[in-house]
């Protein structure tokens, strides 16, 4: 369907709810398309390409409340899909805090040109995804005689969202992505298969980082796994690879979120202007990046997007307040979901870091583990080096990372100036003081 | 609260049905004479013509084999925070996917349009996995017949929303009732209705209904100015008649319970030590330990830790491990899997011995073996590939008092939330919510909030005490693999695990 088909269809199914009794709708109509290319040892594994669009409706009737979704959008499916959503929220209790936004939020969604959407990825041929992803693994193949199979793949789409409030919001926003990447398996010591990969993402093709360089940065960082095993348990300072720091900090968003904070599951609750990192750590949250992975126009709640600190010099700037829980906390909203999160650069490269680091672990992966947002306790799994004098003395696997948050951030010693342009959460690398590392 | 009590007196159901009403069964129930799977063939508005014309364009590039996986499902849940039930939504999926077979490669399509058009661009979207000459469609189409694990009453179609409403509240009272400790309280409850229809171009046909429900209590509690929080949960593929008035009490209690429980405990220690695995949802450890490198996809490209165990040891005499998708009204049984293939129980490891991986079609033909009924896909957007069911271990001959009597310091993991594993090397973790501290063979003290690491292999050897308390998990599981999430359940009695490593502190 063309923008304005859907943007009527939008509005038909707004002026159709309020006929049949709802006081005020949100809804959102998507459509996206995407093609998958994977690879295996030189062959196509899976080939899948796929259409598809959905509507979501919140439907806020007599001060009650209901969300619904669909991917039947027919108008006669539609019409009863709306009489029976509204018939329902009429049984549940009233929520004063559920309303629409104030109108005066939405304003200035086009202050910046995000240019998120890759015009040219029309013009994408299926044999040029293919030889994209034959391609990657071409260049890994016959490289270690150690290695057992080699996946690669290709993976792109285009997306289309429509988003409509009844009190005068109306959002647009068309993206595109696109995503390459190889993983590669090795025979180990004894029956052990190390694998690793690399993939990279990026919203215009010609910004994905090199076939041959992802490549073989997959390649190495399998090759690096060979060997790896737990080393005894001790407290040390943890080296953070840039491409690996995200896992550990945003486990930080949900009790940085309002509705933790108002379900009284956050230990970051009452710390709003205080210090909870070390000074050299600040966090900003900018939706307005050109290409951004996380760039948008609006958020969830049709909010504009706005460049907020959330961390300046280890100070709590802004939790992330969505509407609902802005209501209830009696809070202004800022916006209840992260778009790009940026943590701000230091001086020195990860590899001078690492160089002048006399004993640490650098974490170059995460294996499961968990952190507990009431009281900031985490354990999580580790992989990556034992380093010694400044060199990588044995790779280490099977060891966990324990303590609490609130700690670890007083405990940051420095920060990178190498952030991962490559994700929604651009973190450099980052040495952290005095981590308990439980191993044999 | 019984079942009539519940059904639709007042009220409208949530579910939000686009098509017209249909008899709820799986093939057992269908009625003789008649073709059951023609109420599918109404409900998704197609005839076997229909099916033919698709799969002729699905195999105009020579593919070796095609299938067609119809599905409806349609989602409910509903919310109380606060102390009032303030949030409902619904769910509308509805869609066919198409999947083309040429060797070992798989050509992909889906469509939500169930218009023949759509379907035939969608079908030849697929076909170009294979690149010859077309092929006939079948003429005929046998359905398979199938037993059925998860036999109901009423559909949640009928269940009215004013009715679930009552229930939330009767919860959130008994959790404030429970402890005056308690600050906040939330009750989730979903429900679902999975339809879906197989059909293969080799004249195969099944169809299963799939009901599935999840309620959980969340609460958190303040004492001396600590928070803790936790929560407890039911899930099963059953209707309405499993949350008898027993299940409901116990709800409340085991929330609050698990949740004071928690300003006792310490984090335990770090480093390797013995840990036992408590009877029921321990069975995460089977899950990521052997589970998913028992699934025959990274077997038969070589890549599982466990791709040349077939047949040798792996554990002890007393360990014997199934998958098993046929436990009565189990989250993770299945009638037929999402290949069409009978579910049925499969021994990965039996007294010791590892003996068959879990396979979906293409897998059963490398090996050439038979399928084991555990092809299955999170919707008709995602092609199959072998995935587990409801893993646990059998009953061994140990106690569980001699297991805990057996150990001079180490821990009990009782509660999970999550666990993750790496197949190639074997590594794996899981994270214990909650758990017991052990000291000279006697529990001395709660423990949270740790994540425990191991080696598949490594671990399985190193199991020596099984108890006879097998319980499965009680809760909703859902397992991730290749960003596609099913339900699974798993089970575990008693065991000792004589040394692995504990992400505490110090």
């Amino acid at each position: 369907m063309e923008k304005n088909v859907y943007l009527d269809l939008g509005y038909w199914v707004q002026k159709k709810a309020k006929q049949l009794g709802a006081s005020e709708t949100a809804l959102g109509i998507n459509h996206a398309r995407s093609v998958e290319v994977d690879f295996r040892d030189e062959k196509v594994e899976n080939l899948k390409e796929s259409t598809q669009q959905s509507m979501w409706v919140e439907i806020y009737a007599n001060g009650r409340y209901s969300s619904h979704s669909t991917n039947d959008l027919s108008k006669p499916s539609l019409e009863k899909f709306l009489t029976n959503a509204i018939d329902l929220t009429a049984y549940l209790e009233k929520d004063e805090f559920r309303k629409l936004p104030n109108p005066e939020l939405y304003k200035g969604q086009h202050s910046v040109d995000i240019d998120i959407n890759d015009s040219k990825q029309a013009d994408v041929t299926a044999e040029e995804r293919q030889e994209r992803a034959r391609e990657l693994g071409e260049y890994i193949k016959g490289k270690d005689e150690r290695i057992i199979s080699i996946a690669s793949g290709f993976y792109d789409s285009h997306s289309e969202n429509y988003h409509l409030r009844s009190n005068g919001f109306e959002g647009h926003q068309e993206s595109t992505s696109f995503t390459h990447g190889a993983s590669v398996s090795m025979q180990g010591a004894g029956d052990k298969k190390p694998e690793a990969w690399r993939y990279y993402r990026a919203r215009h093709l010609e910004d994905l980082v090199g076939a041959e360089e992802t490549a073989l940065q997959a390649l190495a960082r399998t090759q690096d796994q060979l060997g790896a095993k737990k080393v005894p348990t001790e407290t040390m300072p943890l080296l953070l690879e840039n491409s690996n720091a995200a896992g550990l900090f945003y486990r930080l968003l949900q009790p940085l979120s309002a509705s933790a904070i108002q379900q009284k599951n956050s230990f970051l609750e009452g710390k709003q202007d205080q210090q909870i990192a070390s000074e050299i750590f600040s966090i900003i949250d900018d939706p307005t990046i050109v290409r951004g992975l996380g760039s948008r126009y609006y958020d969830g709640d049709g909010i504009a997007a706005n460049k907020r600190p959330v961390l300046t010099n280890g100070v709590l700037n802004n939790y992330f307040v969505d509407v609902y829980y802005g209501n209830k906390l009696g809070w202004k909203p800022t916006s209840g979901g992260s778009s790009n999160l940026i943590i701000q650069p230091g001086k020195r490269s990860g590899a001078e870091i690492e160089a002048d680091l006399d004993k640490g672990i650098l974490v170059t992966n995460w294996l499961g583990g968990n952190a507990n947002s009431t009281t900031g306790d985490y354990s999580l799994g580790v992989a990556g080096w034992l380093i010694e004098n400044g060199k990588r003395v044995q790779p280490i696997t099977e060891m966990n990372i324990s303590g609490n948050y609130s700690e670890l951030l007083m405990n940051i010693i420095e920060v990178g100036n190498d952030p991962w342009k490559h994700s929604s959460f651009r973190t450099p690398t980052i040495l952290i003081d005095k981590v308990n590392f439980s191993g044999s | 609260m019984s079942r009539r009590d519940f059904v639709k007196i007042t009220g409208t159901g949530l579910a939000l049905a686009t098509l017209p009403g249909f008899i709820r069964s799986g093939f057992a129930a269908g009625n003789p004479g008649d073709n059951p799977y023609n109420f599918y063939f109404q409900r998704f508005g197609i005839d076997e013509d229909t099916v033919r014309k698709v799969m002729a364009e699905a195999l105009h590039y020579g593919g070796d084999y095609c299938d067609l996986f119809f599905q409806n499902k349609l989602s409910n849940s509903i919310r109380l925070s606060d102390n009032i039930v303030n949030s409902a939504s619904t769910n509308v999926s509805l869609g066919v996917g198409i999947r083309v077979l040429k060797g070992k490669q798989t050509g992909y399509s889906f469509t939500e349009d169930i218009s023949l058009n759509s379907m035939k661009a969608a079908a030849r979207t697929a076909a170009t996995i294979a690149s010859g000459s077309p092929k006939a469609a079948p003429q005929t189409f046998d359905a398979t017949k199938l037993m059925n694990y998860y036999e109901t009453e009423v559909s949640w179609e009928d269940v009215g929303v004013k009715d679930k409403v009552e229930m939330l509240q009767a919860i959130n009272d008994d959790v404030f009732k429970e402890d005056p400790r308690v600050v906040k309280a939330t009750v989730n409850f979903a429900d679902s209705e999975n339809y879906i229809l197989i059909i293969n171009s080799e004249g195969g046909l099944a169809t299963d209904y799939q009901p599935s429900l999840r309620i959980s209590v969340g609460c958190t509690a303040e004492d001396d100015g600590r928070r803790e929080n936790n929560y407890f949960d039911f899930a099963a593929r059953d209707d309405i008649s499993f949350l008898t008035s027993e299940r409901l009490k116990r709800l409340p209690k085991e929330a609050v319970a698990r949740t004071i429980n928690l300003f006792a405990a310490q984090t335990p220690p770090a480093g390797e030590m013995p840990v036992i695995l408590a009877a029921g949802s321990s069975g995460i450890l089977l899950h990521e330990a052997i589970g998913h490198g028992m699934e025959a996809d990274f077997n038969r490209q070589g890549i599982s830790v466990f791709s040349e165990m077939l047949n040798k040891k792996v554990a002890k005499e007393f360990v014997t491990i199934v998958d098993n998708g046929t436990n009565p009204h189990i989250r993770g049984s299945i009638n037929v899997d999402d290949e069409g293939q009978p579910s049925q129980e499969t021994l990965l490891v039996e007294d010791g011995i590892l003996r068959s991986y879990l396979h979906d079609r293409i897998s059963a033909a490398h090996y050439g073996v038979e399928p084991t009924g555990s092809g299955r896909r999170e919707s008709f957007k995602h092609y199959p590939m072998p995935r587990m069911r409801n893993t646990y271990m059998k009953n061994g001959p140990h106690t569980h008092d001699e297991i805990i009597a057996n150990v001079k310091y180490g821990i009990i993991a009782e509660q999970f939330t999550n666990g993750q594993v790496n197949i190639g090397p074997g590594d794996f973790t899981f994270y214990v919510k909650s758990g017991s501290l052990i000291e000279d063979g006697k529990i001395t003290g709660p423990i949270k909030d740790v994540n425990i690491i191991g080696n598949g292999p490594e671990v399985l050897s190193r199991v020596t005490m099984v108890a006879d308390d097998m319980a499965m998990a009680e809760g909703g599981w859902t397992c991730g693999k290749n960003g596609q999430g099913v339900p699974v359940s798993m089970g575990l009695p008693s065991i000792l695990v004589s040394s692995i490593t504990v992400g505490g502190r110090g």
